[in-house]
């Protein structure tokens, strides 16, 4: 599984909000810094396990069950494709 | 109440049009050419709208085409960083306009699913253009939403207009039930389609979706005269999203120019940080402090924030009233009447028959 963001989807980071936000086409998403973090990983290269060993060099407490629940919440959320 | 930065910034460049579409929403009164916001006004606009914390900007109209600056608009859109809509009928859509065109997306309406239909709700015949516009948008590799508003004339074409945005390559189809102001309201008796048209285009919708899942993205906005749930209107009054009107008014929504005593300010006399905060008009329907019951103390009432203002003042002469459309509200036998003329009207064909035709929004 190598997920990746939705065809026409891009991650910005906005210096006005301060905010990582996720452009749709017709609608923008507000993050928090840990789905920002996630998301910018989910290039359709980087598999799960890839995903988390990145993670995990850049921050402490990384925990391979709570990113897959995240990523499973942000398919949910169609955020991001697992296929 | 802390009030949010805007996230949207609807730009209606013009309200000139190649097409005619009997469900338009912009306003009867259109606006005349020589009143628009010069081209420096427009960069001055999307760089305060920036600043605010827009980060998505869309580019209509009208047809945001007929606009001569349109490239510098949108360069100035891209110079902030902002994620740029460009949303068109298509027409004058070439692929050395568009190269021109630094865009993130594109959203093309879609009238129906034939030529002849299409003519007929549009005043116009554009659907060569349409066709030539899709190729277009795809061969310079931007996403492609293709959007069909629903009414009582091609509602029934549900399967055969998602054929269509699939041979056009779309990777969005919005199947938009018609919203009823502006032109839309003046036309409401011709476009209003029977219960059992919905019912079927509910299910032809759900079903296209099921299928092409992965592969198209479908989204449908429901009737909600039909459903008797209110639209999140907006987002909530205020809240997310701005519009400003070809001639530099701030609205909140773009129909709430039918609301008569709403004060309404221009980006030509005020900062727009300031009409966002401070104004009258954006401060009068924000938050929940506004409501009365039945939407005080509702649930929803964070949900759908009270439904459409428009649409309460429409039905009911009071803005500050509960959306008709809601089951809740003591306003719903209103709803309830107009949707029994839709069932009469079609049951007798001769209101239906191609003589009778709709008003066309102007042309200019």
């Amino acid at each position: 599984m190598r997920p990746r963001l939705l065809a026409g989807a891009t991650l910005r980071w906005n210096a006005a909000r301060a905010q990582w936000l996720m452009m749709l086409p017709e609608s923008v998403v507000v993050l928090n810094e840990t789905a920002a973090a996630v998301l910018s990983l989910c290039d359709g290269e980087r598999t799960v396990t890839g995903i988390v060993t990145a993670l995990a060099a850049e921050y402490d407490g990384v925990h391979a069950a709570d990113v897959e629940q995240l990523l499973r919440d942000l398919a949910d959320q169609r955020l991001v494709e697992l296929s | 109440m802390t009030v949010p930065a805007p996230l949207g910034l609807l730009a209606e460049l013009t309200h000139a049009c190649p097409l005619h579409c009997a469900y338009c929403s912009n306003p009867l009164e259109l606006v005349a050419r020589t009143d628009e916001l010069s081209t420096s006004d427009w960069l001055a606009v999307i760089a305060a709208a920036a600043a605010l914390g827009v980060a998505q900007v869309h580019l209509s109209g009208g047809e945001p085409l007929r606009r001569a600056d349109l490239p510098e608009i949108a360069a100035g859109c891209a110079d902030r960083g902002v994620y740029t809509n460009l949303i068109t009928s298509g027409v004058g859509l070439s692929a050395e306009r568009l190269a021109a065109l630094p865009v993130d997306h594109a959203q093309l309406s879609v009238q129906d699913a034939d030529p002849a239909g299409a003519a007929r709700i549009s005043g116009t015949r554009a659907w060569d253009h349409k066709l030539a516009a899709a190729r277009v948008v795809k061969a310079a590799g931007l996403p492609l939403t293709v959007n069909v508003v629903l009414h009582r004339h091609n509602i029934d074409r549900v399967d055969t207009l998602v054929a269509l945005a699939e041979r056009m390559g779309a990777d969005r189809l919005e199947l938009a039930h018609t919203q009823y102001y502006g032109w839309a309201q003046r036309n409401r008796s011709w476009l209003l389609p029977t219960a059992a048209q919905v019912r079927a285009a509910d299910a032809a919708v759900a079903g296209a979706a099921r299928r092409l899942a992965g592969r198209m993205e479908v989204l449908y906005v429901s009737p909600d005269l039909h459903t008797g749930t209110p639209k999140p209107c907006m987002g909530g009054w205020g809240r997310q999203q701005l519009t400003v009107a070809p001639n530099g008014d701030v609205l909140p929504c773009p129909v709430a120019r039918v609301l008569p005593d709403l004060p309404v300010d221009n980006v030509r006399d005020r900062p727009l940080p300031a009409i966002w905060y401070d104004s009258q008009g954006f401060n009068r329907f924000r938050g929940t402090d506004w409501m009365a019951p039945p939407c005080r103390g509702c649930p929803r009432r964070e949900v759908d924030f009270g439904g459409c203002r428009c649409q309460a003042y429409q039905f009911t002469g009071d803005a500050g009233a509960t959306d008709p459309v809601c089951r809740l509200s003591p306003h719903r036998p209103l709803v309830d009447a107009v949707l029994a003329t839709a069932v009469l009207a079609t049951a007798v064909p001769a209101v239906d028959a191609p003589d009778v035709a709709p008003e066309y929004r102007r042309r200019f």
